[in-house]
């Protein structure tokens, strides 16, 4: 009964009202956005209806290529921190009792709650000269003067990690608490050391849900808008800032809406890049 | 060779006993079977034989050599799992010669024993396949294989052939007994199945509900001399009569009185006593007779099996339960009044 | 793997978790207006600010009615569609997936632009419902997700069951598919609605300076002029969040719905 093909109008008509609202209100505006980036800007803010390349040759200049290639630095290295940190920490939440699970769970759902500004309010006080964790380290003896880390890449690569992570988490939480509890224990009585077996037999069978979790925090970084801006100097702002910039107020639609396709066909080639690298070694077995 | 010795192994969760008052000793060499109900601690015993656990209170040596406090990727021992455990992102070659890899195994020294290994379970040129690619029986194979790939001091089974439907259980039974037998490797398997365990082993440690052992010996042993009324219906079938000692060799069953050619040791007149027989030792015949050894009463229920044939008569209230071939079936059909003769050599007494 | 080094690891993790935590309360409760941690003085002037002045009380019933509305929009956008994908087997169904979980996982910049583009066309740019129905698009993801994985649990066995007891699939639907789904239509809607009241650019692209949001509010509050306000707020919303979440953890299975499989005791 489940699984089959759907037959009859009575069928098909139940995905007939999300397929309808997705179309008119997802495809159709990108799809008018994609158009838009080949429409001719007029000065003064408007633009008109017809086909140009010229929005796409604007964007060869330094400002839009530096700014393309540190969003994609930032969302690698993100992604990377977040993983590397995300995964042994769901593992073990992952083999605690379940009532454990549940306040750490019921932790990470607050964090989650907390909007990218506030992140990036909070973590700016946190890393001031003023009023912050230096203050602390040197309170506690361990530097001796209080040191300002924010604004700055490291800031900024903080915030952010801190906003993916319980994003991390909830797409690692499945995969691992799935995770057979056996197969830690039978590569033990292999005489595999409880490191060895971590790396070879944890990491090594959810490599899958690894690159999903990494491609996952990658995107969502190269969505950072308000955190550039308050955690980051303008050297450290992203590309999703030029845009909106471009957008709102240069009132250039068109490059905005270029920039806009561009950035999207370089993240989807490089997510599928690392798809295939990812499940490499699967495909070759077969 | 004293092999594996537990002594005084107990282990608590919590406030929960596992396992309790376990002392064993198992030669070299044998296929031991951990038989017990579900909860009886006997895969709990084995995780401790394999370090998963760590024992409340005890020693485990080996050799003579304590080995309590040994990790368990340090123990040596070969460790097949309930749900396999095979590593789904390795080959089946990967998975075999994982535990020589770990000791830093050369490659072609790694390929030879995979071969080798693959060839002893019959499971010939399947190195590269994927896990996935396997069917039930074949994996089961791969985990004994990749167990057994170190040359094993203890081979550990945890119920290994529960998933498999009926028919490849059995063959397995045989195979791996027959595996065991040409290895040598002192193998101990978990199961709460007793025709498993009476099918393979050459030694049984029966564990009831009250996480203890209640009885090590063969399987005859067992069979025909159960040590108590959990071992004796535990194991096969057996009736099982509550009767009365009344005197140096009969027990009084309600009305009927047994004579016991073997009766234990200190056991007086009016002590409680149960008396089991096996229902294939019992004879049925028809017609009501009265006499020592003889209980009276109605057919109440016949079962034909095809191979053999059960007969369960009421005797005043007492359930007797009688299987004969089908050459040997008394005339009897159900309705009918018949007696159940219970010879002295058959009746093992216990205490209640 | 060593104990002491496990609870060191998760230590640290749990400090620099709540340190933002820490700090927004400490902010929250200051009796000063500066900038300053560790507070001087605590009082609740900024709680009771935020309930009286109409500057922060309009952003709230803004953002709390957008994000009421449009993760209701978006939940009976994603329950027709992981339905449907579940019961049946159609060769578009990857594709159908796909398109439901783009406006998410697309760079929020670009789903705004697109939403911005559409509005303007439209003539609706500038109105509360150009944001409810963006958001609705844009936050489908999460019930979809949610749901797919609460359909994915269901034991196939027990619906056929109810099939050969005489169930019709509307009847099926209702009373058997429709209850074993439920928590995970919660925790979608709870999902989307608490990022609903936290999102930034998608209703700043569309509506920004005609409906103040509260995120819109914050940012423009840490530009222009700051005040502790902002970190009540957010306190308020972190403990609606973990109270809702609590319960849930108390009352329900949070590590099932988050995908975890059925318990054995642990």
């Amino acid at each position: 009964m489940i699984g089959e093909k759907p037959k009859g109008v009575r069928a098909h008509l139940t995905v007939v009202y999300p397929a309808l609202m997705l179309a008119i209100f997802f495809i159709v505006p990108f799809g008018l956005m994609a158009a838009v980036s080949f429409f001719h800007r007029q000065p003064g803010g408007f633009y008109v209806t017809g086909f140009e390349l010229t929005n796409y040759i604007n964007l060869y200049t330094a400002l839009f290529g530096r700014t393309l290639l540190f969003s994609l630095l930032l969302a690698g290295l993100s992604a990377a921190v977040c993983v590397s940190i995300g995964f042994p920490f769901t593992y073990f939440i992952t083999r605690m009792k379940r009532r454990a699970q549940v306040v750490w769970l019921v932790l990470l759902m607050s964090v989650l709650s907390l909007s990218e500004v506030i992140v990036g309010f909070a973590w700016s006080l946190l890393l001031s000269r003023t009023a912050g964790l230096s203050n602390l380290f040197v309170w506690l003896g361990l530097i001796a003067r209080p040191v300002a880390w924010y604004p700055g890449f490291a800031a900024l690569l903080f915030g952010i990690c801190y906003l993916a992570f319980p994003y991390t988490v909830l797409v690692l939480y499945p995969p691992l608490s799935r995770l057979d509890p056996a197969l830690p224990e039978a590569a033990l009585t292999l005489g595999a050391s409880p490191l060895r077996t971590f790396f070879t037999v944890v990491v090594g069978s959810l490599r899958n849900a690894i690159v999903a979790a990494f491609v996952m925090v990658f995107v969502f970084t190269l969505g950072a808008y308000l955190l550039p801006q308050i955690l980051g100097r303008p050297r450290h702002w992203t590309l999703s800032v030029l845009i909106t910039d471009a957008a709102i107020y240069q009132t250039n639609m068109p490059l905005a809406a270029a920039m806009a396709i561009f950035f999207m066909g370089v993240s989807l080639a490089l997510v599928v890049l690392t798809m295939m690298i990812g499940k490499g070694k699967k495909v070759k077995a077969i | 060779m004293a092999g594996l010795t537990l002594e005084n192994i107990e282990k608590r969760f919590g406030s929960i006993v596992a396992v309790s008052d376990v002392n064993l000793i198992l030669p070299d060499g044998q296929f031991v079977c951990f038989l017990g109900p579900s909860g009886c601690g006997k895969t709990t015993l084995l995780r401790l034989i394999a370090g998963l656990e760590k024992p409340s209170r005890g020693r485990i040596l080996l050799d003579q050599e304590d080995i309590t406090g040994t990790p368990a990727h340090k123990r040596n021992f070969g460790m097949v799992f309930q749900s396999l455990a095979l590593f789904p992102h390795l080959t089946v070659g990967e998975n075999i010669t994982y535990s020589l890899r770990v000791r830093k195994i050369d490659k072609t020294t790694r390929q030879q024993r995979a071969n080798e290994l693959l060839d002893l379970v019959k499971l010939s040129g399947l190195s590269d396949r994927h896990i996935s690619q396997l069917s039930g029986g074949q994996r089961q194979r791969i985990a004994m294989a990749r167990a057994l790939a170190i040359e094993p001091r203890l081979f550990l089974l945890d119920e290994p052939l529960s998933a498999l439907d009926a028919k490849l259980r059995e063959d397995m039974q045989l195979e791996l007994r027959m595996l065991q037998q040409r290895l040598s490797v002192t193998t101990i398997l978990v199961t709460h199945d007793q025709r498993e365990a009476m099918t393979m082993s050459d030694l049984v440690v029966v564990m009831g509900p009250d996480n203890r052992i209640h009885q090590m010996g063969s399987p005859l042993e067992i069979y025909r001399s159960p040590a108590d009324t959990f071992v004796a219906d535990f194991i096969g079938t057996s009736n099982l009569l509550d009767g009365t000692c009344s005197g140096s060799r009969t027990v009084t069953i309600g009305r009927a009185r047994l004579e016991i050619s073997d009766m234990p040791e200190g056991i007086i007149p009016d002590t409680k006593v149960t008396v089991s027989v096996r229902p294939e030792e019992v004879h049925v015949r028809p017609g009501a007779e009265e006499g020592d050894n003889r209980l009276p009463g109605r057919v109440s229920f016949v079962r034909d099996v095809g191979s053999s044939v059960e007969i369960y008569l009421d005797c005043n209230g007492i359930q007797i339960v009688s299987q004969s071939t089908p050459k040997g079936r008394p005339a009897v059909r159900q309705g009918d009044q018949a007696t159940a003769e219970l010879p002295p050599t058959a009746c093992v007494v216990l205490r209640s | 793997m060593n104990k002491t080094l496990r609870n060191m690891f998760l230590g640290l993790v749990v400090f620099l978790l709540s340190g933002p935590l820490v700090v927004v309360g400490g902010v929250s409760l200051n009796a000063k207006k500066r900038l300053f941690f560790p507070p001087e003085g605590v009082s609740l002037r900024w709680y009771v600010e935020l309930l009286t002045e109409n500057s922060w009380l309009i952003p709230v019933k803004n953002s709390l009615a957008i994000a009421f509305t449009s993760s209701l929009l978006a939940l009976s956008i994603a329950l027709p569609l992981a339905y449907f994908l579940w019961r049946y087997r159609v060769f578009y169904a990857r594709a159908l997936f796909a398109l439901g979980i783009s406006p998410f996982i697309l760079p929020p910049v670009i789903t705004a632009l697109g939403f911005l583009s559409f509005w303007v066309t439209i003539g609706l740019y500038g109105q509360m419902m150009a944001t409810m129905i963006s958001h609705a698009i844009f936050f489908v993801t999460l019930p979809l997700v949610t749901i797919s994985l609460g359909f994915e649990s269901i034991d196939h066995e027990i619906v056929e069951a109810a099939e050969t007891m005489g169930a019709d699939s509307g009847t099926v639907f209702r009373t058997v598919i429709f209850p074993m789904v439920r928590p995970y239509m919660i925790s979608g809607y709870a999902f989307a609605f608490v990022l609903s009241l936290n999102e930034y650019i998608v209703a700043y692209m569309v509506a920004g300076f005609t409906v103040e949001t509260l995120p819109i509010k914050i940012f423009n509050s840490l530009r222009y002029g700051y005040t502790p306000v902002m970190a009540s707020v957010t306190v308020v919303f972190v403990l609606l969040a973990a109270l809702i979440f609590g319960t849930i953890g108390r009352f329900g299975d949070l590590p099932k719905l988050l995908g975890a499989l059925n318990p054995e005791e642990k």
